[in-house]
């Protein structure tokens, strides 16, 4: 079942949205969202631009992505339902505020006549409530301003949907409480706009009109918890630290939609988190490098623009050998692009953007829960190797939220780092024979005093060198170094289907759950597709040639215009094919398919 | 910073390393190298206690001829990276060589942050006001007209100041010493090293390749005395070979002037004595250059408050003292959660 509530961005959708999604996972339901909201802070009220959309896609089956069009649409106002409609298909359950269809409105979202009117949605179950006026009634008693009282629609809207989809409002009435508790009045405001709603429901009178419910999903057994991508990635960041023992340094540059990250580790101070907001990119870059210099473990993070201006920092730390973390939050682009919206863009960038031969590792999140995993196996890297690892993730993985398995953090194994103490033949490259890692050697130990920088070191004793025989050598020992990491990455398997066959659907990043659901429907189908999903992209697994080669063909949908199917052909001579688009929203599954089917002539 | 005495006192030489220093002969830079050895045997720090951070330029090799922990980074962020380092370990004693190029051009907006932030840094800015590095282009302390490769006919902006520009970002210790100036020069430097916080400290440096004797009109013998005043703090503001010039506010204005102290000019009672814990003085003695006026030479503004990377370990303490068992298993299980069967 997918619900998409679409209001003016002033209308508090992102809150009703994120409420239902409280009580859907109280309900033991699974589900997966899609925040879409416009770029401007405050654009103006009734635009099309200023339209905000909150999706949730919630069932009793396994949920893979927000799902691909609304089962529901509720429009708050014209512009609204003129920006959604489109995705609502034939027989949808459209509910409208009409409260809001005035000549104004309708003409700020640009239609020349009334679509309530002109049959225009026909086709559709529309219910016309005049949820502004039952708003205002329902709040009369508390006093509130009309403006303010205005505002509780959301609420009451909230109330009717929980009615309909059997939702328990006890939790969002908990949380209103705590959220105004200081003014009680809206409180109390909102409360009864939300019991309205629901109200309303219950005694309405309408045939298409009644309430559904969901059985619980079938998902495996344990404790649950709602979580967000970027919650995720900055618990896996702290988990990670904790694991290898050391304080974590984070320091950032407010950017969308990487922001996230910075304010919900600054709020983790009591776990020896420091935070750094820093005047621009490039310090945060160098902050965090100056902390794994110093021992401690230096993360940055930013989204596209912001990474390229990291870039030369990035070429000190790959030169002098540090652990560096970089999660960039892609978003689409090129320069300023649309911040607010999702693409998967930055892979030449993460593996190959960067002057000279700067060889480092790069991983990619798949889901909002998938993050706090991918945030370990980052820092793991980062500390064995002695790299920056470019850690790939989104807006859309950042913003939107996913039932988690918590994982049991007591039982991780630790990946302790241990510093160079050594002073016997002690240089700063000193390499771990099986990782070919330099020491880790930090200010402060006594009989280790010693010089590093970007300018090119002697193999085999560190001091400058511009020797051409030697900075061959040092170029060849640092892209072994990353290559090694391909023995200590467990190898590619296949997420769903056979290791060989007639077409293999490989993805990275955010496409897992819409090419997994694809894959399921197709095998479904009796088709013979395979679900390839790559977490580290670079170095790849070292089984993905010989995987690949045992399909007969191989599609690779991206939200950019190939960047994975080049690194693929590059690498392993394969005749992959492209699925590409740069909408700012996710695939539909249907998509997904529908290429396969075609390839397949099927 | 942590004064560790040891049995032996340190020498200059126990901070020398052991590579080649490799300056054109005749550099200013040699000379600035002995004065630091010098000061920081003076200070005590034991070598592995001290980094010295630097960016790209002829000063950033600085490192590499000292025995102390050393990075050599990339052009104009030495700040940031020290800045890192004493987040992750406040207790190691950080400095960063830069110069004019490093610090006010390319690097000027992290000059300014570190500044502000009051980070516990010693910052020495080697001016020559020319690019050594690159083979002598203009740099942003050069002067107006100043004739180079990229600005044959003369340069045509305005130079920065650089202990103006540190004031301007709410620097809390300004100094301005010599590359010849052997005795004042470590003193210069300990008092920036005691200080606790953004410590930032002018060094007039002669590139003798690119820009040789562009200080002259400061440093050379023969007008030192006159175009030199060095200021310590509750002195009065006196020079001259024989202190007989002073300087004193004009009368009815915000603007310095310098007169003849005593007979037949104003009495010793009349000069000004300098604060250093006054801003607005310290923009007034920065501000000034010969022939008009002396060049303000020695600690110039010091008014200490806490260090950024003090107050930000205070909130990580008092955040881990009022939650002294914070387990991130809780912090993963908290929230709405549900059990599924
Ligand atoms: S170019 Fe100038 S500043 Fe650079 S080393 Fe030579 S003399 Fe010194």
């Amino acid at each position: 079942m997918v619900v998409r509530f679409a209001g003016d961005s002033g209308d508090g959708v992102q809150v009703t949205g994120g409420q239902f999604t409280s009580a859907t996972a109280l309900a033991g339901n699974d589900f997966a969202t899609f925040p879409d909201f416009p770029a401007e802070i405050r654009a103006p009220a009734g635009t099309t631009f200023g339209v905000s959309a909150f999706q949730i896609n919630f069932g009793s089956t396994a949920i893979d992505t927000a799902g691909d069009q609304p089962d529901a649409l509720v429009a708050l106002n014209p512009a609204a339902l003129r920006v959604n409609i489109q995705d609502l298909p034939t027989g949808g359950l459209l509910i409208i505020d009409t409260g809001e269809f005035n000549e104004r409105n309708l003409r700020k979202a640009g239609y020349q006549a009334n679509p309530l009117e002109d049959g225009a949605l026909q086709q559709y179950r529309v219910v016309p409530i005049d949820i502004s006026r039952l708003t205002l009634e329902a709040v009369k008693a508390f006093g509130l301003s009309q403006k303010d009282g205005l505002r509780c629609k959301n609420f009451w809207t909230l109330g009717l949907v929980s009615w309909i989809y059997d939702r328990d409002r006890a939790p969002t009435v908990a949380w209103l409480k705590s959220r105004f508790a200081k003014r009680p009045e809206l409180a109390e405001g909102n409360i009864a706009a939300l019991n309205a709603g629901h109200a309303f429901g219950e005694t309405m009178e309408a045939d298409d009109f009644t309430g559904y419910t969901v059985p619980k999903a079938e998902i495996a057994p344990g404790l649950y918890r709602s979580v967000t991508g970027a919650e995720a990635l900055s618990w896996g960041l702290v988990a990670g630290a904790q694991l290898a023992g050391l304080k974590v340094v984070f320091s950032s540059y407010p950017i969308t939609p990487a922001s996230s990250l910075l304010h919900i580790l600054a709020g983790l101070k009591h776990f020896d988190v420091t935070t750094l907001q820093a005047e621009d990119e490039i310090a945060a870059c160098c902050a965090a490098i100056g902390a794994s210099y110093a021992g401690a473990l230096g993360i940055t993070s930013s989204s596209g623009p912001g990474v390229a201006l990291k870039t030369e920092a990035l070429g000190l730390a790959i030169s002098t050998e540090l652990p560096l973390v970089l999660v960039n939050s892609q978003r689409a682009g090129p320069s300023t692009g649309m911040p607010t919206k999702t693409e998967q863009s930055d892979l030449y960038q993460a593996i190959y953007g960067r002057n000279a031969d700067s060889p480092l590792a790069v991983v990619a999140a798949r889901s909002p829960a998938d993050c706090f995993d991918v945030a370990i196996e980052a820092v793991r890297l980062a500390t064995r190797y002695m790299t920056p690892v470019i850690l790939l993730s989104d807006g859309y993985i950042g913003n939107s939220a996913e039932p988690w398995l918590i994982p049991d953090f007591d039982k991780l194994p630790p990946m302790p780092v241990a510093f160079h103490t050594e002073r016997a033949g002690f240089h700063p490259f000193l390499r771990n024979p099986v990782t070919r890692a330099r020491v880790w050697a930090k200010p402060g130990t006594p009989g280790l005093e010693h010089r590093i920088g970007g300018i090119e070191k002697d193999y085999d004793s560190g001091n400058i060198s511009y020797d051409a025989a030697n900075h061959q050598r040092m170029t060849d020992a640092r892209a072994e170094k990353i290559q090694r990491i391909a023995d200590d990455i467990p190898p590619q398997t296949v997420s769903n289907g056979a290791p060989s066959g007639d077409l293999a659907i490989v993805g990275w990043g955010s496409t897992y759950g819409p090419i997994n659901r694809a894959v399921h429907n197709l095998r479904h189908a009796g088709l013979n597709v395979s679900h390839i999903h790559i977490r580290h992209l670079w170095p790849l697994p070292r089984n993905l040639g010989p995987l690949l080669q045992g399909y007969r063909r191989v599609l690779v949908p991206e939200m950019n215009k190939g960047q994975l199917r080049t690194v693929l052909r590059a690498e392993y001579l394969v005749a992959a094919e492209g699925l590409n688009k740069v909408t700012g929203q996710p695939f539909k599954i249907r998509e997904i398919e529908a290429a396969a089917r075609k390839m397949l002539g099927a | 910073m942590n004064e560790i005495t040891r049995p032996q006192a340190l020498q200059p030489k126990d901070f020398a390393s052991d590579q080649e220093v490799r300056w054109c002969p005749g550099c200013g830079d040699y000379a600035i190298l002995k004065g630091v050895q010098r000061a920081l045997a003076d200070i005590g720090t034991p070598p592995e206690q001290v980094v010295f951070v630097s960016g790209i330029g002829c000063a950033a090799r600085f490192p590499y001829y000292l025995s102390t922990y050393g990075f050599h980074t990339i052009h104009g962020r030495a700040p940031p990276v020290a800045t890192g380092i004493k987040l992750a370990n406040p207790e190691l004693d950080v400095w960063v060589v830069t110069g004019d190029g490093d610090a006010l051009s390319i690097g000027g907006n992290h000059l300014l942050h570190v500044l502000r932030r009051n980070v516990d840094l010693q910052i020495l800015l080697f001016n020559n006001e020319i690019y050594g590095l690159t083979k002598g282009q203009y740099s942003p302390t050069s002067r107006t007209g100043t004739r180079s490769p990229s600005t044959p006919t003369g340069s045509v902006d305005n130079p920065v100041n650089p202990c103006v520009f540190a004031l301007g970002a709410a620097a809390r210790f300004v100094a301005r010493t010599i590359d010849t100036a052997q005795k004042l020069m470590p003193d210069v430097l300990r008092r920036a090293h005691a200080h606790k916080g953004a410590s930032f400290v002018e060094i007039l440096q002669n590139c003798i390749v690119y820009n040789d004797g562009v200080f002259d009109g400061v440093t050379d013998k023969a007008v030192a005395a006159d175009a030199q005043i060095h200021v310590q703090n509750g002195k009065p503001l006196r020079f001259g070979k024989k202190l007989e010039k002073g300087l004193r506010l004009k009368p009815g204005t915000l603007t310095l002037e310098v007169v003849q102290v005593g007979e037949g000019g104003v009495a010793e009672g009349g000069i000004l004595a300098h604060d250093e814990t006054n801003r607005v003085l310290a923009s007034l003695l920065a501000t000034m250059q010969p022939p008009d006026f002396p060049e303000a030479i020695g600690v110039i503004y010091c008014s200490p408050a806490d260090s950024y990377e003090t107050l930000m370990v205070q909130q990580v303490e008092a955040a881990k003292a009022q939650r002294p068992n914070a387990k991130l298993s809780a912090l993963l299980r908290g929230g709405h959660v549900w059990e599924v069967q």
